[in-house]
């Protein structure tokens, strides 16, 4: 892999790796399947100490009108950060990740995630801007079942920091 | 949904970030190796963003009740949570206002949390409404 040639920005004596902007607009395939287990949203619900009994209990979430046990707001990141190495960890696109911390995050819900959906994720890359020597991509991730009924999209915006000048 | 937003205050120690990373499959070493976070110039080990979102949603799930559920929830992190290799670790606490009720009846909330004072979250707010 060839390492992206250093630009100096404009205005300071921050030094960036620019990514390929090219990226931005491009939509990858569906990802494989993401089976979502009973027990890995119990789990993910005890880790953030969520004990409502819709997240743990399939009679719970069945009276609220769920088949199985529901999901934490947060929960589709699991499956949604792992789907986005798919652009992140392009080589071509020049993303430093030892750089990178997380801007921000976005979900839209079309119905929480339930235990037994069997999900595929596409990844499109919304934008990429830079500002002050910091380059920002944002990555966004459409979380559908295999039968193509939405469930979720999760937008990621990732920061990569410049570097002091050398 | 309630009408009057307690604020909530969560603990997070090195052993929740443990966990988290376990259950999430998030394993940036910057979320339990001191050395690895302060060799990038972060004050010590940091929680995951997606933690304190996590404990936000916490937050927003318990104001909502049962009869409601989470439509759209997004935040910026503007400020790392730093936690403290120690029993009692840090605090964030998470506040809400109501910012606007839209026309489907939803309720849009303003969400801030804190971790000693400084904001950590900046442009964060739920929408919630009926399931």
């Amino acid at each position: 892999m060839r390492r992206p040639e250093l630009l100096r920005a404009a205005h300071c004596s921050l030094w960036v790796m620019p990514l390929d902007q090219t990226f931005a607009g491009r939509t990858w395939p569906p990802t494989d399947t993401y089976l979502v287990g009973r027990e890995k949203i119990r789990e993910f619900a005890r880790a953030i100490g969520a004990t409502e009994a819709e997240y743990h209990e399939p009679e719970a979430a069945r009276a609220l009108g769920y088949p199985d046990v529901v999901a934490p707001p947060t929960f589709p990141v699991t499956i949604t950060m792992a789907a986005s190495r798919q652009v992140v960890n392009d080589p071509g696109l020049g993303l430093d990740y030892s750089r990178v911390v997380h801007g921000d995050q976005k979900f839209t819900y079309t119905r929480p995630m339930v235990a037994g959906d069997a999900v595929v994720c596409v990844n499109t890359v919304d934008e990429i801007t830079t500002r002050g020597g910091h380059w920002f991509i944002t990555v966004r991730t459409e979380v559908r079942t295999e039968a193509g009924e939405p469930v979720v999209t999760a937008w990621s915006k990732l920061v990569q920091r410049g570097e002091e000048g050398h | 949904m309630t009408d009057t937003f307690e604020p909530q205050t969560f603990r997070v120690t090195r052993a929740d970030l443990v966990r988290y990373a376990g259950a999430s499959g998030d394993f940036n070493p910057i979320h339990w190796s001191e050395r690895v976070a302060t060799g990038v110039g972060l004050p010590g080990v940091i929680a995951h963003g997606m933690f304190t979102m996590a404990l936000v949603g916490r937050a927003v799930t318990a104001w909502a009740g049962a009869g409601d559920t989470v439509k759209e929830f997004a935040v910026r992190f503007s400020r790392p949570v730093p936690v403290p290799d120690t029993d009692e670790g840090t605090e964030v606490v998470v506040t809400a206002t109501v910012k606007e009720v839209t026309e489907d009846g939803d309720t849009r909330l303003a969400l801030t949390a804190t971790c000693n004072g400084d904001k950590v979250l900046s442009l964060a707010q739920a929408l919630v409404g009926k399931r």
